[in-house]
Parts: structure tokens; C-alpha cells; sequence
């Protein structure tokens, strides 16, 4: 071990706030050494699961004969729904219906029915294989375009959301559009699939280490399911291989089975799903169908809208309501809507039950906003860009009464049109436009199209209790220090920042800062890394507890040398006490002789926030984050390929915390948003089984889809409205829509195939497939 | 018969292997992780789709006592079969740091550079970006996009490891690269391991055979005509990690010199059945474009590293992307059953829907290509929902030769995704033939294409869209040869 030797004569520190430093697990990446769960040195004995996949759609269980899988070479045991102690139920939302393991009935086709445990993970593969089970099938709903939010189930009450008189304005309005977008959803695909490894400790002890965001839940979870209090279960995660909402509540099935089959077993058991288990038995972003209406002037300014964002649910409620909200939540995007009606339809189907993913429906809720931005557009026969400034909410500094949501918050931080006219320019949006139109004109197959599309992204969870967070500080002797918070780390550099923040507190080099598994053991009742709110909260608590530790070292040092406390000043790597400067690592040694508590546990929670859900107001978000991107593509009007060919990203991140981290975010943002409407495409068949479950079928973009030009920038002006955290703001989901721009260049290149007359009406994902049969429609309109 | 031994040897990193254990669908990723506690080569998908799994397998070209160069390429070690491996080195990730700890060039821009997130996808991006540098030390962004069609990252959005791949070059010194600094010493050691031994190894469901060349090859097929025979296992790989299907016996032919020769003469090209993509590549690209440009179209650069057109071809499947350009070619195949070969049309070789004429011991020998004639026009076009890596919803080759009058005097065209086999648009071909080739003719030609095919819908695309785009990709190469200026199809890349 190499001695540390601070540098005392630094004028900053190494890796404090607002600075480009490098993920602190980057070395540990590139060399293969980071841990992930399932490169954890197994206990001896260590058993595996394999689970049994519900092989139909919507069936009673009428036999289930499991003597062929017990029998199976190396198989130890088998367990049903009858072998949960607790009870069969993982709902997150407490109604009940997420079963464990399916108890009686299936409801859609990959549910898992029982689960075998075996010496080596392929024997319970295999052996899993074997079940014979007798179905008595039911008729099962595998699609939602068919259905009608007043007529057909739905899985937990909808959200409706009114401000004025919608219906009375659509009536007088000069003009107005009716129209209905088919949205797909998303398969999550992070790299590193669901696991949990458990062993079985003393008593009713478990501890589990899980691939999870949300480590408080899955320990309440496996409590319940096992029939022990909370404080019983142990939960830890070190990394996820990616989670983008995929982990919040589907790694708690995995979790959950592992730790019963630990209790029983006494053993300790991993579970860890084939990727095509996994895609197809979690849950995904929600698929939509949105229905629109929308009244508007001669300008194309709106003046009343009436939404119906239909969601495909799947078989059980999980987030599926806060979903629904969000997406209700973000139907106004940047946009000022003087009268509205806007109601969430959460409809049960046959499927697996769709969850959480980056944005939690908000980008949905987007979309049905750009799109009737281009009905109008067309309509008008207006430039895009031009209806959507036309209809911005009120900028912070020039706000005259369009600036109120549909949810009664007043939008008091608009920066977007500042965003929007800095992007345009850097972008040459105007210059492009007439070149494309001049491309468009001289080429016969192949067109052009632009977008610039802006997003406003609401920051706080809607369930108020969820923003709250926790933070445990230790500085040891020789000063370094060793910290953990309810965050977990997925890739988006949580613990960076959050290490940045505590050394930027004590005024130490990064690299005295060490972040440690996330664990419920040291910070109890967290909230699931989520929302895009694991920096603002758990930043702030972590930045508490820093504190607090600091004030006794102040104490300390003013008491000790008799001089008023503002004469102890935390330097770089050292603190200057009245006129003399000793090492942070020497002061920390001198209180801890003194016998200064160098602990601390640090809390935070978010003010201003109320959300009233049946009344349909409140101030839901602490406040928005903005961001623009414009996008160019090329399209082949005889196949409907396509390439992005720029794409020009400005993003405020308020004060970022750390720029090359947010950088990230932008970047791998867009391209998944992208990806999302574009080539991946959830397919299921008419049995409703998902065909699309691997990524030899299922696209998320290559290296080679990005933009061949990309070019991103946060805004340097732009700070945190309110007092965040370093005055930085979240930035882990509103990138994501940014991806929107290039569905919407598509949508530009095939209207140009009809001179711009026409509402392409592009729906999503835009495959090459949409792409060929909206230019097409185009045609056969045009000829009309 | 040649002599055998009843192990598999290998090196792994920096140490010799041999292993006598070892079942015939035994993966390399399981035994990475399982038996070596190697857990920096990660599982993403156990398909050769996803990259985490990617390490380096550095294997002799050519044979010959005193030749053979040391060359080193990424796979999947998820769809890897040990019995693969015998005289190979096998590279992980755990490989490249020094002793002292010291990041590897590849390793350290990646850092610099921020081209980790969630790190799960990493290493096996250390290990394509590392493979190509080795073969191109100052790669285009092309090259390094093409070089990394087989690594999904669903954090980054690609564009830090972009930057970090144009700046490997000014970090690395290359005699420093662990793998140049052991290169003699590995070559040695792995000629030392040659002995022309067939391998045999375990009975009834253990049973795998690594013949000792092509001959001896013919005579285990001849023992045993049920053998499962596997190249590259870029498919059959998935019977085992997805299907969970029995494969023994299993035949490895990957390393077989005599099956992996290319050559050409008098206008015919060659190709042995144990070709890769990547092997086939240069030939391919330098003689008919076209037919080179869709390879680096076919899966990404690990399964091109281990994926073969004789298996392409062998396997039957209906969306291979090779038949129809081969078929369009007039390709002819031989294949093999002890001493006797036949040669038939390849087009003749696909019967039905997994049905192909290849008879209980026989094995797809060779491939014959005769090259485009002069004036003849070539090209072949695959679509699919995303561009690079991915498995064709259609593609269509096409070959025309007009005669001095311009009339169509020949004309093949092949589709793949269309029916249940590889097949010609026989009907289309029959409306063009002897007709001008004028955009009429061809507009004319295009409504015949539903007497060809009545596609199906499925995942990747639906029937009607397949109708479309097909018959369209006609109008496409019609444009294409009668000379444009204005683009006919998009492309991220310059025209070559």
C-alpha cells in the first residue's frame, strides 16, 4: 500500500463538484473487475434456479404435475405458490395481484408457475423443461387497440386531469383535429439481466444481494413473502449492469424466490434469468394508444385539447397508476394548454405486466404532444417549430398567465425558449431546411427530413413520501472516508456525484471518498433510485451528514485554539484554524483523541411538494428540467430505411454536478429514447407469446445507429431554480425524449413525399416497415 | 486413421490447458466462469448477439511446419464450444492490465474517455476495440463501427466510446501490447501442440470429435452419420444455450486447414466450407463488391470471426443471407461422403423448410462462385429493421446480363425471407428476360413478383411489407445500373 500524502498547497480539490471526473468504477469496468452479482464468489453448496414459464396466455391450472422435473438429474427441490411462508403477493402498489408464483391461474404467457432448484444452473434449466402441466384456457386479451376505457377492465383507477372547459372550447374553435397515434413500448435491456443471490443466515435471517434499484422495497418484499419482519432481511447491491427502471420492482420476483428457497433449502440459492426469460417475464415500458383532440386557432396556437392516453397494463397493476400519471403528467410537454381534458385508461391484457422505464410514461405523454403539434402544423401548413414556439409555456422571466399546467402547478422556471433559440442557431436549423428542400427537390428516392423537438421533464416522485433520503458518513482516523446512501448505482455515476458532493464538504481529494454497497443494513427506508432523483436526494442527505460531522470538527477546532468558529476554514485538504493550517487527516486525528463523534447519519427531504391525485392538483414537481434536440435524417422512400444523419442536443442539467458523467446521460438518453421509436419493436403473436424476446430479434441501436454527426452541450447559464443540490439538476430521464426529434425528421421526410400537405401520422416504433407504408399513404393521398 | 488423443489443449491466457473433462457442448463462457473464476467476460444474451461474453482466440492461419501465422480475432464465448478450441489461445479481458495493474491502452482511453456506465457491457467492448487495434492500429470510424456491430451498450449511447476508440492510438506503445510481447513464445507453444491427432473424447452424449484433417473428417462421418457438425456454432450454439437440444456426437470442423482454403481460378472462386465471413471477406470484397459489402452486414465481427458460408449454406435456413447471392451467382456445391464427391447447383441443395439434399454422412465440401461476368450487372440488397446486426426480413440478388441490343439475354434473381427456402423469382426472371432493360420492362416485371412469392408475416416484418419492399428492390437495382447521380439508397458511409 502506497502511503497518502495529501497536496496541501492545492488550490482546488481533486474531483469536487462541477468538475469532468471519470466514473469511480471506470478502472474496475475496463479491467473486468467490477462485481456484479453474478460474479460474486458463491458460498459452498451454492444451489440455482430454474423457473417454470406459464406456456399460454390466460388459463386456469388443472394439473401441474411436477414429478419429472423433481426427478431430474441434480435436482434438490421444487417449489409452487403453496411454498411461500408469507404471502404470494409482490405488488408494489398493494393490490394484491402479483403473485410470486402463479397460484391456480396463469395470466399471461410466461408467468412463472413453480421454480426448481438444482445443484448446477443448467441441470434446474433443464429440469425445468419437464413440467407437464394441463391448462384449461381462457380467452385472453393480448392487444389494447381494440379496447375502450369506459367498457374494459382496467387494472387500478385512471387519472383524469381538467383545467377550464375543454369540452365547450373544442366546440367554438375555428379549428380543430381528431386523431389516434399507436406508440410502442420498450424492452429495457439492460446488459446485465435479473439475479439475486441469497444465503440463509442465523434465525430468520436472509441476506440477499440483488440486482435491484430499490433495495428498501425488495427487503419488505422478501419480509412479507417469507413471513418476518423487515429487520430480518438484508439487502445489498454493489452495481447493476444497467437497470433504466427495469430493477425498481421486477428484480423483486428473482429476490423474493431466491431467498424462500434459502430459507427452506438452507442454502444459499441463485437465480438468474436467461435473457429470454427475462424479456419475457418482466415487465417493460407501457405501450399506448393515445386519442386526441384538439382545437386551435388560424395561427395554430392551441386552445383546448382532449386526451385519452390507453395503456397496455399487462395482467397486474405494479407502477402502472404513477405511470399513467406521468404520462397525464407530461401531455402539455413544453406547451401551454388553455382548456384541458386529459384521462389515463389502464387496461388489463394477457401480458406480462409492464413497470417502470426511464421517464415512467412521461415520454409517452410527450409524444401525443408532438403529435398533434404536427397535425396543427400540417393543418396550418406552418413550420412545425414555429406552432410549437408559438405555444411555449411563458419563459420565467416574461410570465403573463400561460404558464399553468393541466395539474394547476404554475411552470415558474420555463427556460426553454432560450434552449430552443441557441440550439436553432447552433444547429443552423433554418439553413438545413432550405437545403433539404432544395435536396428533396433533385432526388427521387432517397429524403430528407429535420425536427427540433424540445422537452420539459417534471423532478420529484408523484408519491410525495418517496422523496426522502438517507445518507451514513464515517471519517476514520487517518481522514479518509467511507460513505453509503440509499441510492444505487446503475451506470448513471450516483455514487460519483454523491462522493463528489462529500468531498467537496470537507473540502477533500475524491479519492478519500470511498462509496460502499448499497445496503439496507446502513440506511434503512429508502426510496428506489428513481425518477432521475438519486443525486438530488440522496446528494443532499449524504451533504447533511457531511455536515454535520463538519460542524463538530469546527466545534472542536474553535474550542480547542479559543477562536470564533468562522475562523476554522476547510482549505484544500486542509483547514485553516485563525492563522495557522493543519491537514485535514490531522485535525480529524486530533478530534478523534479529543473524542469527537466522526459519524454521522445524514436525511433529506424535498420541500414544497403536494400532490392531491383525486382532486387533480397540487405542485407535483420540485421543478423542470429542459433540454432541445434537432435531428436530420435520410429516408429510402422505396424501402423505408433510414439514417440519422446530425443530431444537435442542448440539455440543462442546471449546475452540473459532474459535466462528463451528464454528458453521458445526454448522450446514452437520446439513444435510447431513439432507439424506442425507432427500431425496437415489442412483437407478439396471436397466442401472446413475445417473439421479440432476445436481441437477435429485438434492435435496441448499434454504435453504428447514432447520429453520423453528434453534437451535445449542456447550457453553462442555466442553474437550478430552486435550491438543489449545488444548484445542479436531475438528468437520468428527461434526455430521453429527446429521442423524439428523430421520429420526428422521419415524419418530415415522409411528408415530403406529399409536398408537406399531409400529416404523415408516423407512428412508433418507425421501423423501416412504418416508414415505407406512411410514405405509401402519402402517395395514395396525394393522388387522391 | 490418424492417431488420437483424448484431450483438448489449448492456452488461456498466459497458461497451458489440456482437458480430458470436457463435454461437447460445453461452452467457453461457463467454463470462463465456472471453472477458471474468470468473471470479467460477462453473460449478456448466450446468443452472439450482445458482445459481453467477446474474447480473443488467437489461432494459426496456415499450416505447414515452418509457416503459420498467429492471428487473433474476437468471439462469443457464450456460443464458443470448448472442443473448438484445441490449438487456440484464448484471450480474456483478465489478460490485458500489466502486472503491476497497469491499464492496457484499450483499457485506459475507455476510462478517459468515460466510455463506461454501467461497466456490464465493457469488457467486452475492451475486447473488440482491442482485437481491431491489433489489426488496424488508426482505424476510420467506420472501421471501428463495423468492428463493434457485435457489442450492444444500452448506457452510453456509443458516442464516448467512439471518442475513446480514435484516441487508442496516441496512448498505446505496441510493444508493449501483452499479446506482441508473447506472440513468438505463443506461436511456438501452439505449433508445439500439433500433432495431427484426431481428438476423441467421452461416449454417447459426451461425445465429441475434432477429426485430424479433412479426410479423417470424412471417415468419422462415415462412422457416424448422425454426428451434429459444427463450424463456427454460430447456430448451433443456440440449440444448446436456448433449445437446450442434445447435439451428440458433435464434429468440430472449425480448425480444419483443408476446409478453410479460398482461392480462384478461371474465373470461379472456391471457398472451402470451414471459410468464415471474415476469411471470405477480402477475396469477396476485392472481386465481387457487392457480395463483400453484405458481409459486413452479416451478424457482428465475432460471429463473422466464427460463422461460416458453408454452414450459412449447410443449415438451410430460408433468411440465410448468402444463398441467394450465391444462387444468383450460379454457385455450385460439392459436398462429400467418404472418398465420393458430387457436385450439384445450389439451388437444387434446398428442398423444402429444413430439409436439404445432404445424405447421412455427407458434409458440404465447397462452395464453387463463378465470378460476374463482363457486363453481367451483380448486386444484392438486405433489409432489415436495423441496419447492421441483424437477421434479414428480405433480401434480394440480383444478376443481369444484357445483350449488345440491350435486351436482357440473362437474368437470376434470388430471394431470401420470401419463401421457406432460399429462392428465385422465377417469374420475374421470365417477364425480363429478352426485354429491354427499360424502367417499363422492369415496372412490368415488378407485377409479377406475387406469382414468386406470397410471404409470410412475422417478428421482423409483415408479409405485405416484405411484397413491397422486395419488388421494389428491383426498381432499386434497375436505377443503380443505369447509372445515376442522385442517391438510390441511404447509407452512413461515403459511396465507396
Amino acid at each position: 500500500m502506497t502511503k497518502h500524502t495529501p497536496n496541501l498547497k492545492a488550490q482546488k480539490i481533486a474531483g469536487g463538484v462541477h468538475t469532468a471526473h471519470p466514473h469511480d468504477s471506470a478502472h474496475k469496468h475496463v479491467a473486468g473487475s467490477a462485481i456484479y452479482v453474478d460474479d460474486i464468489t458463491e458460498p459452498a453448496g451454492t444451489l440455482h434456479a430454474g423457473l417454470g414459464l406459464s406456456g399460454v396466455a390466460h388459463a386456469t391450472l388443472k394439473a401441474v404435475d411436477l414429478s419429472a422435473v423433481l426427478a431430474a438429474p441434480g435436482v434438490v427441490a421444487v417449489l409452487t405458490a403453496k411454498d411461500v411462508p408469507g404471502e404470494n403477493d409482490i405488488s408494489p402498489s398493494g393490490m394484491h395481484d402479483d403473485p410470486i408464483l402463479a397460484d391456480g391461474k396463469v395470466e399471461f404467457l410466461g408467468q412463472p408457475i413453480f421454480c426448481v432448484i438444482a445443484e448446477t444452473r443448467d441441470q434446474a434449466r433443464r429440469a425445468a423443461r419437464l413440467a407437464k402441466i394441463d391448462y384449461d384456457e381462457l380467452p385472453a386479451i393480448i392487444d389494447i387497440g381494440g379496447l375502450e376505457a369506459e367498457k374494459d377492465r382496467q387494472v387500478t383507477t385512471p387519472l383524469v386531469l381538467k383545467r377550464g372547459d375543454a369540452a365547450g372550447a373544442l366546440e367554438t374553435a375555428p379549428r380543430r383535429i381528431k386523431g389516434r397515434m399507436r406508440l410502442g413500448g420498450q424492452d429495457h435491456f439492460y446488459l446485465e439481466g435479473q439475479v439475486s443471490l441469497a444465503v440463509p443466515g442465523e434465525d430468520d435471517e436472509v441476506e440477499v444481494y440483488c440486482s435491484t434499484q430499490g433495495p428498501s422495497e425488495t427487503q419488505h418484499m422478501i419480509a412479507h413473502a417469507l413471513g418476518v419482519p423487515n429487520h430480518a432481511v438484508t439487502v445489498e447491491v454493489r452495481r447493476m449492469g444497467g437497470g433504466f427502471g427495469g430493477k425498481e420492482t421486477q428484480a423483486n420476483q428473482c429476490a423474493v424466490i431466491a431467498a424462500i428457497a434459502a430459507r427452506k433449502l438452507k442454502r444459499a440459492v441463485k437465480v438468474r434469468l436467461d435473457r429470454d426469460e427475462d424479456m419475457t417475464a418482466t415487465g417493460k415500458r407501457h405501450d399506448f394508444v393515445i386519442d386526441y383532440d384538439v382545437g386551435f386557432d388560424d395561427e395554430g396556437r392551441i386552445l383546448a385539447i382532449d386526451y385519452t392516453y390507453g395503456q397496455r397494463c399487462g395482467f397486474s397493476a405494479d407502477l402502472s397508476g404513477p405511470v399513467g400519471d406521468r404520462a397525464l403528467f407530461h401531455c402539455d410537454n413544453a406547451y401551454f394548454y388553455p382548456h384541458v381534458h386529459a384521462r389515463s385508461a389502464l387496461f388489463y391484457t394477457n401480458t406480462v405486466s409492464n413497470t417502470a422505464f426511464r421517464g415512467f410514461g412521461g415520454p409517452q405523454g410527450m409524444v401525443g404532444a408532438e403529435r398533434v403539434i404536427d397535425e396543427i402544423a400540417f393543418a396550418t401548413g406552418k413550420e412545425p417549430l414555429e406552432i410549437r414556439k408559438l405555444n411555449f409555456y411563458d419563459a420565467m422571466d416574461k410570465r403573463a398567465g400561460r404558464d399553468v399546467t393541466p395539474y394547476h402547478q404554475k411552470v415558474e422556471d420555463c427556460i426553454i425558449q432560450r434552449i430552443v433559440a441557441e440550439l436553432e442557431e447552433s444547429a443552423d436549423y433554418a439553413g438545413r431546411r432550405r437545403e433539404i428542400a432544395a435536396f428533396n427537390a433533385n432526388s427521387r428516392f432517397i429524403k430528407r427530413g429535420i425536427a427540433l423537438t424540445p422537452v420539459k421533464f417534471g423532478i420529484s416522485f408523484t408519491k410525495t413520501e418517496s422523496n426522502q433520503a438517507g445518507a451514513l458518513v464515517h471519517v476514520y482516523t487517518d481522514g479518509s472516508v467511507h460513505m453509503n446512501h440509499g441510492g444505487t448505482e446503475m451506470g448513471q455515476g450516483l455514487h460519483m456525484k454523491v462522493a463528489q458532493v462529500v468531498a467537496e464538504e470537507f473540502q477533500i481529494d475524491i479519492d478519500r471518498v470511498k462509496v460502499t454497497a448499497t445496503t439496507t443494513g446502513k440506511v434503512p427506508n429508502t426510496s428506489p433510485t428513481a425518477a432521475s432523483s438519486g443525486a438530488d436526494l440522496n446528494g443532499m442527505a449524504a451533504q447533511n451528514a457531511a455536515r454535520q460531522i463538519k460542524d463538530r470538527l469546527i466545534d472542536f477546532a474553535a474550542e480547542t485554539h479559543q477562536i470564533p468558529r468562522d475562523q476554522v476554514v476547510f482549505l484544500p485538504n486542509r483547514v485553516r484554524i485563525g492563522n495557522h493550517e493543519i491537514s485535514f487527516n490531522e485535525l480529524v486525528q486530533q478530534a478523534y483523541v479529543a473524542r469527537v463523534q466522526l459519524s454521522a447519519a445524514g436525511f433529506y427531504k424535498t420541500p414544497k411538494i403536494h400532490w392531491d391525485r383525486a382532486k387533480g392538483r397540487g405542485h407535483a414537481f420540485y421543478y423542470f428540467a429542459y433540454g432541445a434536440a434537432c435531428s436530420e435524417v435520410s429516408i429510402d422512400t422505396l424501402t423505408g430505411e433510414y439514417v440519422v444523419e446530425r443530431t444537435d442536443i442542448l440539455h440543462d442539467a442546471g449546475r452540473s454536478l459532474n459535466t462528463a458523467i451528464d454528458i453521458g446521460q445526454v448522450e446514452g438518453g437520446f439513444v435510447q429514447g431513439m432507439g424506442w421509436l425507432t427500431t425496437e419493436e415489442l412483437w407478439w403473436d396471436e397466442k401472446g407469446r413475445l417473439r421479440t424476446h432476445a436481441p437477435s430479434t429485438y434492435k435496441i441501436p448499434l454504435a453504428s445507429d447514432r447520429p453520423k454527426i453528434f453534437n451535445v452541450a449542456l447550457t453553462d447559464w442555466s442553474q437550478a431554480y430552486e435550491p438543489t443540490i449545488h444548484r445542479s439538476k436531475a438528468v437520468g430521464e428527461p434526455p430521453l425524449p429527446l429521442g423524439l426529434s428523430v421520429l420526428h425528421a422521419l415524419a418530415d421526410a415522409v411528408a415530403s413525399v406529399a409536398n408537406h400537405k399531409i400529416c404523415p401520422r408516423l407512428d412508433a416504433p418507425a421501423t423501416p416497415e412504418r416508414v415505407l407504408m406512411a410514405v405509401e399513404r402519402m402517395k395514395r393521398e396525394a393522388a387522391k | 486413421m490418424a492417431k488420437t488423443r483424448n484431450e483438448i489443449r489449448f492456452i488461456l491466457n498466459g497458461r497451458d490447458v489440456a482437458l480430458r473433462d470436457v463435454a461437447p457442448d460445453q461452452t467457453l463462457l461457463d467454463w470462463l466462469r465456472l471453472s477458471r473464476s474468470l468473471k470479467g467476460t460477462k453473460e449478456g444474451c448466450a446468443e452472439g448477439d450482445c458482445g459481453a461474453c467477446t474474447v480473443l482466440v488467437g489461432k494459426l492461419t496456415d499450416g505447414g511446419p515452418d509457416g503459420g501465422a498467429l492471428v487473433y480475432e474476437g468471439v462469443n464465448a457464450c456460443i464458443r464450444f470448448m472442443g473448438s478450441l484445441d490449438g487456440c489461445h484464448v484471450v480474456t479481458v483478465e489478460h490485458l492490465a500489466g502486472e503491476d495493474g497497469r491499464l492496457h491502452p484499450v483499457q485506459q482511453a475507455l476510462v478517459d474517455f468515460h466510455g463506461s456506465q454501467c461497466g456490464f457491457c465493457t469488457p467486452g467492448f475492451v475486447m473488440s476495440l482491442y482485437g481491431l487495434w491489433m489489426q488496424t492500429p488508426n482505424p476510420s470510424d467506420r472501421e471501428v463501427e463495423t468492428a463493434l456491430q457485435g457489442n450492444l451498450c444500452r448506457c452510453t449511447g456509443y458516442e464516448a466510446i467512439m471518442r475513446a476508440a480514435r484516441a487508442i492510438a496516441s496512448y498505446g506503445k505496441a510493444e508493449n501490447d501483452p499479446l506482441r510481447v508473447e506472440r513468438e513464445a505463443v506461436t511456438a507453444r501452439l505449433k508445439a501442440l500439433r500433432d495431427n491427432a484426431r481428438v476423441e473424447i467421452g461416449e454417447g452424449r459426451n461425445r465429441l470429435i475434432v477429426p485430424a484433417d479433412v479426410d479423417d473428417l470424412a471417415a468419422v462421418l462415415e462412422a457416424e452419420p448422425k454426428a451434429t457438425i459444427v463450424a463456427g456454432s454460430t447456430d448451433v450454439g443456440l440449440w444448446v444455450t436456448k433449445q437446450m437440444r442434445e447435439i451428440a456426437p458433435v464434429v468440430f470442423i472449425g480448425g480444419l486447414e483443408g476446409l478453410r482454403r479460398i482461392s480462384e481460378k478461371d474465373g470461379v472462386i472456391t471457398i472451402g466450407a470451414g471459410v468464415t465471413y471474415t476469411e471470405a471477406r477480402g477475396h469477396l470484397a476485392a472481386r465481387i463488391p457487392a457480395f463483400g459489402a453484405l458481409i459486413d452486414r452479416i451478424g457482428g465481427e465475432q460471429v463473422r470471426n466464427m460463422g461460416t458460408i458453408g454452414g450459412n449454406v449447410a443449415n438451410g435456413s430460408p433468411i440465410g443471407d448468402t444463398p441467394p447471392p450465391l444462387i444468383a451467382l450460379g454457385a455450385e456445391l460439392t459436398l462429400r461422403k467418404g472418398t465420393a464427391r458430387r457436385t450439384i447447383a445450389l439451388e437444387d441443395f434446398f428442398i423444402a423448410y429444413g430439409k436439404q439434399d445432404r445424405r447421412p454422412g455427407e458434409f458440404v465440401e465447397k462452395l464453387q462462385v463463378p465470378l460476374p461476368g463482363k457486363g453481367e450487372k451483380f448486386a444484392v440488397y438486405k433489409i432489415t429493421k436495423r441496419r447492421d446486426e441483424d437477421i434479414t426480413a428480405t433480401l434480394g440478388a440480383f444478376a443481369v446480363r444484357l445483350a449488345a441490343d440491350g435486351t436482357v439475354a440473362a437474368v437470376r434473381i434470388a430471394y431470401g425471407g420470401m419463401a421457406a427456402t432460399p429462392k428465385r423469382a422465377r417469374a420475374v426472371e421470365a417477364a425480363l428476360l429478352g426485354k429491354p432493360w427499360t424502367e417499363a420492362a422492369v415496372e412490368a416485371a415488378m407485377e409479377k413478383y406475387a406469382e414468386d412469392f406470397a410471404p409470410l408475416t412475422d417478428m421482423r416484418a409483415t408479409g405485405e411489407y416484405r411484397a413491397l419492399a422486395a419488388k421494389n428492390l428491383l426498381l432499386r437495382f434497375y436505377v443503380e445500373t443505369t447509372g445515376t447521380s442522385a442517391p438510390v439508397q441511404v447509407s452512413r458511409y461515403e459511396a465507396a
